[in-house]
């Protein structure tokens, strides 16, 4: 099987913050909101394992879909390279999706930091719903994509650490404030660790449908290897689930935080 | 060409094995490429009773490799038989069994069950570097390899491997105490055991600590243990560490190997096992091999 497919663009979105945009009929012909991508960041040793980045835009009709990603470590930064015109290589669509919902219902999507991408793929996919969405960054430099959610949304909340953008503080805080008066169908959260349990823990406890989608390092990224551990509820007792393959989205009620 | 190796009493279409944990029970890269083109599969490590595994995070990237603390997660030797037995045998490839325990009593009961069923041969795991009981403890004397081997090989009806473990100081010794105890085979080596830390938060990377290395990093010291066993004993050996290419298996075979296993390079690119196969023909071929049996020991020194 060849993985290689070719750059249609690259885009810097913010200081740290690329868009990569790829042609891909495999990739985009059966790819589903949630789902990511495996992507080699070299072809030699340097960053060995392949990266994963969640499939933030998908476009049919042109074979193309977006990965954004934050220029961290090694292999990040080797994908700041990239050209257009160049081939890359990539594995995917890879992992469950979101559960998509139906016409109709009224959905909240939390996002906070690079867990905002996978969130607009599947904002942009639901027609005939009722989206608010709530986004944190941590200043105002780190703010993106935000036309391109503030289009497939009816509302966009935004919050920053230090208050240089939108409402200051952690993006939860205005979201609990609106669930007050809102009872939505369905909530989604992608982001930080502290962020992603609030909101489920918030969600379970008031009995609302919550699904989350977990970051964990891999190594095959297809679930034959087992490293990608995430805690789980098994029965009255615990196990370890594939964020690769039995996720990267669960329910909230099954996950267990450590 | 003839690709064919004869192991331990098996006959495998090619010296290309998948190697154990890195492929899982075959499932998942099936979707990928044809399992009927591997000369055999080493299933994930499996142990009496279900195990968990170790918490996450269990990978850490190192240079040229990886570290990981899976810790034998598993669902037992009774869920494979039931649920992942026929569907590998939907493909005409050799399945071997890898097991572990945590007691000699463990892997007795172990391979007295699976010797009923249907699989081609049993790989004893006497070397996880991931488990704080047993394992590894077997694995890191002569004495403890021909303890374990010695009490499996009483109730083994199939084909008997030994994994070894490549934390130790002369591994012949080693090598040598299962070919004593009874072993069909040694196949090595297993991860070496390392460490990984990031200083930002000034933690190990793994959660358990330290993990075992795999990938092209290990490759240069598993030839070299390769090459050692395979002179210390007469039994063939299985050669695996690092190899990513047709080039690295002729590499372990020349060492002494009758055959190679595959793994971490899988990660990277899910070709690597059909590749590996293409690339030891390629090799006979341009080097005027007939029989891939041909190449085990051919070194010149
Ligand atoms: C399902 C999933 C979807 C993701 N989607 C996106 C996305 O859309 N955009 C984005 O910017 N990032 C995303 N990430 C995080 C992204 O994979 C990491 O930021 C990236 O792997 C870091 O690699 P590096 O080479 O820059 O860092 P290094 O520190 O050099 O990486 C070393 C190793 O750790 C792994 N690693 C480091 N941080 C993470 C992390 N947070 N999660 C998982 N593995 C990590 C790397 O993959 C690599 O194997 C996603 C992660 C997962 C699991
Ligand atoms: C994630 C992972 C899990 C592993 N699990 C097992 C196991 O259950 N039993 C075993 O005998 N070896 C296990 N191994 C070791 C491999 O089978 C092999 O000996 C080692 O990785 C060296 O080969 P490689 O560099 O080609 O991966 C595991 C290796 C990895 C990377
Ligand atoms: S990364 Fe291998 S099982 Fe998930």
């Amino acid at each position: 099987m060849d993985f290689r497919e070719r750059i249609i663009k690259t885009e810097t979105l913010s200081k740290d913050i690329h868009l990569i945009r790829i042609r891909s009929e495999r990739i985009t012909d059966s790819a589903i909101p949630g789902q990511f991508v495996n992507v080699r960041c070299c072809s030699g040793l340097d960053a060995y394992l392949r990266r994963p980045i969640s499939i933030c835009r998908v476009c049919r009709s042109d074979k193309t879909f977006d990965i954004a990603y934050m220029k961290r470590g090694k292999g990040t930064s080797l994908l700041c390279n990239f050209r257009e015109g160049d081939a890359i290589d990539v594995i995917g669509p890879l992992g469950s999706g979101f559960t998509m919902p139906e016409a109709g219902e009224k959905i909240a999507v939390v996002g906070g930091g690079i867990g905002i991408f996978p969130l607009l793929y599947l904002v942009n996919s639901c027609n005939d719903v009722d989206k608010t969405v709530f986004l944190g960054f941590r200043s105002k430099d780190a703010v993106v994509l935000k036309d391109d959610f503030e289009r497939s949304s009816n509302k966009l909340v935004i919050a920053t650490d230090d208050g240089t953008f939108g409402i200051k503080g952690f993006v939860t805080g205005p979201f609990y404030d609106w669930l007050k008066t809102n009872r939505p169908d369905k909530v989604y959260t992608c982001g930080p660790l502290p962020m992603i349990k609030s909101v489920a823990e918030y969600c379970i406890e008031r009995d609302i449908f919550c699904e989350v989608s977990m970051e964990q390092r891999m190594g095959c990224g297809i679930g034959a290897c087992l490293v990608c551990a995430c805690k789980v509820k098994e029965g009255l007792d615990f196990g370890y689930a594939r964020v690769c393959r039995d996720g990267p989205v669960f329910r909230a009620e099954r996950l267990l935080f450590e | 060409m003839d690709l064919s190796v004869n192991i331990a009493g098996m006959k495998l279409k090619n010296p290309v094995i998948a190697a154990s944990g890195t492929f899982g029970f075959g499932r998942e890269y099936s979707k990928f490429f044809d399992l009927n083109r591997l000369g055999g599969i080493s299933v994930k490590g499996l142990t009496l009773e279900p195990r968990k595994g170790n918490r996450p995070p269990r990978i850490a990237e190192t240079p040229g490799g990886i570290l990981n603390s899976v810790g034998l997660q598993n669902p037992g030797v009774h869920a494979f038989i039931r649920d992942e037995i026929p569907f590998l045998r939907g493909f005409d490839t050799a399945v071997i069994a890898n097991v572990a325990g945590n007691t000699v009593e463990d892997y007795r009961a172990i391979v007295e069950i699976l010797s009923d069923a249907d699989i081609d041969a049993i790989e004893l795991n006497v070397s996880c570097p991931n488990v704080k009981e047993g394992c590894l403890m077997f694995g890191s004397t002569a004495s403890g390899v021909f303890e374990v081997t010695g009490a499996v090989r009483k109730v083994c009806k199939k084909p008997l491997i030994v994994k070894l473990s490549p934390n130790v100081t002369d591994i012949t010794e080693i090598a040598r105490a299962a070919e004593a105890a009874g072993a069909d085979c040694v196949s090595l080596i297993n991860t070496l055991l390392g460490m990984s830390i990031d200083i930002e938060k000034r933690k190990p990377v793994l959660a358990n600590i330290m993990g075992g290395l795999s990938g092209p990093a290990v490759k240069p010291v598993a030839v070299r243990m390769v090459y050692e066993t395979a002179k210390a004993v007469k039994i063939p050996v299985i050669g695996m560490g690092g190899i990513s290419n047709g080039n690295d298996a002729v590499e372990f075979m020349l060492a002494g190997a009758s055959a190679v296993m595959v793994g971490t390079a899988g990660f990277v690119n899910p070709n690597v096992w059909v590749e590996t196969v293409q690339g030891i023909e390629k090799y006979m071929r341009e080097n005027g091999f007939e029989k891939a049996a041909d190449l085990t020991g051919a070194l010149i020194i």
